[in-house]
């Protein structure tokens, strides 16, 4: 398998489905795990490192996961792909352009992926569109039981999954959770949220994790304290206070964009419209940006029944633009596919050779200027 | 506390500056922080905290409790300074082999908590189960206690009994 197999499409779990998808973009668990017997990365000479990659590559292209799997070796990849695989949240950019031997295993449908030699011997992680927390929890639990049979974990009865960093000790779980809250943003209530979660003890990251901005105004949301609390605990904290909060709040402030400040919403999505339609020369950071509000405008109407004079021409001019939107609800995705779509490492791998950044701005909105002009 | 340029708003910014030994406070409102140009940094993430937490502290005893500074672990070769450097450890023997001085800090990233609680893998002892279990009651009775929820610790503290015999 190629990455440019998948690099044409969107994920499964970025199509817009899954509950809550029009503000929860996607859920994650991802639980870290070390070798007994082995020292962990920092000490590791090459060659240890080669042996647990070798050990843990086999026990995990040897599961069955009901999808196919594929393995690349990403200190040998070009920098390229690992750009792209950072891009499609399948590995950190810790692990795309760290040292020694390493790898990942991913699942062609791309709800799982296993980073080996990360910061910790092994990380696996398991994503689904929308919120949907529980469903990760039950299967990485047991891809991890499978895993167990066949390797021994480093383990204490007091400290519990023994990892590189004592920040992720005991359970050695990060549940993320990927928002979009542009109404939050416009309405100046994003601090506020920041401020609350962070006095919360939760982590809010960007897009692409640790160091990444808040470009397109997508946040990951994930816990910080992985000892002393249960994976089943930090989940249902998740699920049922957390982030139904959070998605009440924006809710909140779509309503109050709708109500009281709709010429704001409307300059807003029309300038975005405007720009994306005719720009000929667009920056990444810019697309997500304007993106994220014909994003919004659209699921306002579809989950709020919105109607605006802006949300109406945006609507129009969706169901025109693109056969996939003749069956229902799939607009969204259209958005979703121009988001992933044009980063700039999807961007290059789908046009076959590396761009400079001006080529790069002109593509991008080549491409969006097709998607978003099929009326004309 | 009002803030101290405009004094109307609610103070809600508070900055603490130490230059050359010498501590000095500050508090505003955001719309006065903004003014002044003053970006703040609305989350600090949990490695980040960790790296400032080694960074910041003038000594190991302070950091790390009881001094392990001139310990190195026999399976790695790791010592504490390193551990300051990296902020990562370098074997999973060093959770014993520095088991004075971690634990200070393993309590200030996770809440206070020090016990896991969660998943043990199958492969696990019978008796190692036990004691987990029985750590994750104790910690449940202190907590109860501390909240004086004497109703939970009296039910806790019989569960505790009962796993012991």
């Amino acid at each position: 398998m190629k990455l440019t197999d998948i690099s044409s499409d969107i994920n499964e779990w970025f199509d817009g489905s899954g509950p809550l998808a029009d503000i929860v973009i996607s859920s994650r668990i991802r639980l870290a795990r070390n070798l007994a017997g082995h020292k962990f990365l920092s000490r590791c000479s090459t060659a240890e490192k080669s042996d647990i990659l070798k050990k843990l590559r086999d026990v995990l292209m040897s599961l069955d996961l009901g999808d196919k799997i594929f393995y690349i070796s990403v200190d040998k990849a070009p920098v390229l792909n690992r750009h792209f695989l950072v891009e499609r949240h399948l590995i950190s950019r810790h692990h795309a352009f760290g040292k020694g031997p390493r790898g990942v295993v991913i699942a062609q449908r791309e709800f799982f992926t296993a980073m080996i030699n990360e910061e910790d011997h092994l990380r696996i992680q398991l994503l689904k569109g929308g919120l949907q927390l529980s469903q990760c929890a039950e299967q990485i639990n047991h891809i991890d039981d499978m895993i167990e049979q066949k390797v021994d974990y480093a383990f204490s009865p007091r400290y519990g999954y023994l990892t590189a960093c004592p920040t992720n000790l005991g359970t050695a779980i990060r549940v993320s959770v990927m928002l979009h809250l542009p109404a939050l943003k416009m309405t100046g209530q994003i601090e506020k949220f920041l401020n609350t979660t962070r006095d919360m003890g939760l982590a809010v990251r960007g897009l692409f994790g640790e160091g990444s901005d808040a470009a397109g105004d997508f946040y990951q949301i994930s816990n910080q304290v992985t000892l002393g609390i249960s994976e089943s605990d930090i989940i249902s904290q998740f699920e049922n206070v957390i982030i139904p909060e959070i998605v009440e709040y924006e809710n909140a402030a779509r309503n109050q964009l709708l109500s009281k400040e709709s010429d704001v919403l409307d300059d807003k999505i029309s300038r975005a419209m405007a720009l994306l339609r005719n720009a000929h020369l667009i920056s990444s950071q810019e697309a997500l940006f304007l993106l994220s509000h014909l994003r919004l405008g659209l699921n306002m109407h579809e989950h709020m029944g919105a109607s605006t004079p802006a949300i109406d021409t945006l609507c129009r001019l969706i169901r025109q633009g693109s056969d996939a939107d003749k069956r229902q609800g799939l607009s969204i995705a259209t958005i979703n596919r121009l988001f992933m779509l044009t980063l700039p490492a999807h961007l290059q791998l789908n046009y076959g050779k590396p761009l400079d950044p001006t080529h790069r701005d002109a593509l991008r909105a080549k491409i969006i200027r097709s998607a978003l002009n099929q009326d004309k | 506390m009002q803030c101290q340029i405009c004094n109307k708003n609610d103070a809600t910014i508070h900055l603490t500056e130490i230059t050359d030994g010498v501590r000095s406070e500050m508090h505003i409102c955001e719309h006065c922080a903004q003014e002044q140009g003053i970006m703040v940094k609305s989350q600090i993430p949990i490695n980040e905290l960790l790296s400032s937490l080694l960074a910041v502290q003038p000594t190991d005893d302070e950091l790390f409790g009881p001094s392990e500074k001139e310990v190195s672990c026999p399976y790695c070769g790791f010592t504490l300074e390193q551990f300051r450097k990296e902020a990562v450890l370098g074997c999973p023997y060093d959770y014993e082999i520095f088991e004075k001085s971690l634990p200070l800090l393993i309590e200030k990233a996770h809440n206070g908590k020090t016990t896991h609680c969660g998943k043990v893998p199958s492969k696990t002892p019978k008796d190692s189960r036990k004691q987990i279990e029985l750590l994750n009651l104790r910690q449940q009775l202190d907590t109860a206690v501390k909240s004086e929820d004497y109703e939970l610790a009296a039910k806790l503290r019989d569960k505790i009994k009962k796993c012991e015999t």
